[in-house]
């Protein structure tokens, strides 16, 4: 998609270089057909197996062991109710499942974790796009401007959830604040107000992750031609036709995988809520997302089949809205990465 | 094959011959319009004020922050930072976090750029598999596994231990890794494998003379991202590490910020420490991450 408005169907063609440009049109299944082989490469046929298992052997095993068998591990215990020692031996099929998909908690959860999804997209997405495009200028200081803007993401969770929670407290510095200009009567028990404290926990979100989407967008703009925006403007087009017809279009991609990574944490999100609510406020006031539950129902009540089948639900339902994403968003920029792999 | 299926973020090929915007370099910065900078400043205020107003808390008393919460301190106060600077826990904490750092940052790089290079320049017939493998795992948060996780480290004996931190947080660094340097390592032309074939290189000789350098804008992103993903890790740590000796930062914040929670000042100091070394490390690098994702994400 850099090259025109229109090229985004382009990033099909194979550019220079691209392993295996050639045998993209060739062989859909490159099993037996030996790929455009260089000579050295067909002779070296067991040496490259040797190289292949070499190379790959080792992040294999360290991936399937500590992330794939872990996960299988939790689809297996969903199936069973138990208390964490032992082996598992309590069959009870899908009925964590059942009681989960009736858990009206869950259900509450559930809403939770759309609603941070929904609301990361709106806020953060048409913010960081305009700061972006104000930002994408030859400006003197911009890289300070950039590194400032990066701060909150880079804090850990930790510091941000602790710094927060006591400024937010009902006798922290943002009531404070509001008092001192006069606005008093906006003083709100920012966190363990159950009603409130999902809209807190979306702002300071936003706040931590904004930063991620501007940088992104940044280095998306980058890399448009400038001789785009100077043939536009020769051409007689306004800031704003410019911006809506070269920069929007063009920035498409950068903010589909944005907004797709934006999906996946808010599906997953734990560390902030439980840091801020789970240590400060009993219960967590209205903010529980799914892992939280999970967490809650699996390790803090002892029931672990409960909670790993709660992890399995909160699996499938990110890699159902991955899916569907990566089918309807996604399909132009990713090529079915997920569904289709490299090959 | 290859192109059309392939990468996730897409066409970093195609970024190589044109070059980055050409007149990056060439033309001077000047001021921007006043309007820039003013919305700029907004923004900055915005993201800053919470941190600085947990690092000037660590300048304050606990008798400041209460009747002030929001006051700038008057006095200024040292003593907080100087009592953390001279406590063994802190700099305890930090040595684990560098250590945890840099172990999983290495292992990391070393094991997503042998894997990359695999799926990136080789043909056989379970690479696409492979692939797929690896691009689930961005679906698999930590905490979906953590319990299961937990056991097989127990398993291990890793519990309590540094090691069993550093390994898991290995593997699931994996996926961002392999998916950000495909398409790097894709983008080298084959003519310069070639070439460097018919110069007598092996394919490993290759790797490590012609793939390295040439990939090292896609693996320092990695690596700064792997650096501050593990540096500010709190799940794995939480779980695996019991006992303060062996604690990590982000574990010492919240274990000092519970310790002390009548000590207002003395937990913002604390806190205020341990996030500057990411701090700093990211303002170091961050030209780097903005030249990396512009390789990665687009073209």
């Amino acid at each position: 998609m850099s090259d025109t408005v229109g090229s985004d169907t382009d990033i099909q063609i194979p550019s220079p270089g691209t392993a295996g440009a050639g045998g993209a049109r060739t062989s859909p299944p490159p099993a037996p057909a030996p790929a455009p082989a260089t000579a050295p490469r067909r002779r070296g046929r067991g040496r490259m197996r040797l190289e292949i298992a070499v190379l790959s052997g080792p992040p294999i095993i360290v991936f399937v062991a500590f992330v794939i068998f872990p996960v299988v591990l939790a689809a297996y215990y969903g199936f069973y109710k138990w208390q964490g020692y032992g082996a598992a031996t309590d069959w009870v099929g899908l009925n964590n499942y059942r009681l989960i998909l009736t858990d009206p908690a869950f259900q509450q959860v559930l809403w939770h974790s759309l609603l941070i999804l929904v609301l990361s997209l709106v806020i953060q997405g048409p913010l960081a796009i305009i700061l972006a495009i104000l930002l994408n200028q030859r400006i003197r200081g911009r890289s300070v401007i950039r590194v400032l803007i990066f701060v909150p993401y880079v804090i850990s969770e930790v510091i941000v959830g602790t710094g927060w929670s006591l400024m937010l407290q009902s006798t922290g510095a943002a009531n404070d604040l509001l008092k001192h200009i006069g606005l008093g009567a906006l003083q709100k028990d920012w966190i363990a107000d159950p009603k409130l404290a999902i809209w807190t926990l979306i702002a300071i979100i936003s706040w931590k992750y904004i930063g991620f989407a501007v940088i992104l967008m940044l280095a998306g703009l980058q890399s448009i031609p400038e001789e785009l925006f100077e043939a536009a403007q020769i051409d007689g087009a306004s800031y704003w036709q410019i911006q809506r017809r070269i920069t929007l279009p063009l920035l498409g991609p950068t903010v589909r995988i944005w907004a797709f990574l934006s999906i996946i944490g808010s599906l997953q999100l734990f560390d902030l809520v439980y840091i801020i609510w789970g240590q400060y406020v009993s219960g967590t006031a209205g903010t529980s997302t799914m892992a939280i539950y999970m967490v809650a129902q699996g390790r803090s009540a002892g029931n672990y089949g409960y909670g790993s089948a709660v992890a399995v639900v909160m699996f499938l339902i990110t890699l159902i809205v991955a899916l569907l994403y990566q089918r309807f968003v996604l399909r132009r920029d990713l090529r079915g990465a997920i569904t289709e792999g490299v090959s | 094959m290859s192109a059309r299926t392939a990468d996730w973020f897409p066409s970093a090929a195609k970024q190589k011959p044109r070059g980055r915007r050409s007149g990056d370099r060439d033309k001077p910065a000047k001021w921007g319009s006043p309007a820039v900078y003013f919305v700029a400043l907004v923004f900055i205020a915005v993201c800053i004020a919470p941190v600085l107003y947990i690092v000037l808390g660590g300048f304050r008393t606990n008798s400041q922050i209460t009747t002030s919460p929001a006051g700038l301190p008057h006095p200024w106060v040292f003593g907080n930072y100087a009592n953390v600077l001279k406590s063994n826990t802190f700099w305890g904490e930090f040595a684990n976090s560098v250590v945890v750092a840099l172990a999983s940052t290495a292992g990391i790089v070393i094991l997503g750029l042998m894997v990359s290079f695999v799926l990136a320049r080789y043909d056989f017939k379970l690479k696409g598999a492979m692939y797929s493998l690896f691009a689930a795992g961005l679906m698999f948060p930590l905490v979906i596994a953590i319990t299961p996780l937990y056991i097989v480290i127990k398993d291990l004996g890793l519990v309590d231990n540094l090691a069993g931190v550093i390994v898991p947080e290995i593997a699931f660094g994996l996926p961002t890794t392999v998916i950000i340097l495909v398409p790097f390592l894709r983008a080298i032309p084959k003519e310069i494998e070639e070439a460097a074939t018919i110069d007598g290189a092996s394919r490993l000789g290759f790797f490590f003379r012609m793939v390295m350098p040439l990939s090292l804008p896609g693996v320092v992103t990695v690596g700064i991202l792997a650096f501050i993903g593990s540096w500010n890790n709190y799940v794995l740590p939480l779980y695996i590490l019991n006992s303060e000796a062996n604690f990590t930062l982000p574990l010492g914040v919240q274990a000092f910020s519970s310790q002390y929670s009548q000590d207002t000042a003395k937990v913002l100091a604390f806190t205020s420490l341990a996030m500057l070394p990411a701090l700093v490390f990211f303002s170091i690098f961050q030209k780097r991450i903005v030249g990396g994702l512009t390789g990665a994400v687009k073209g």
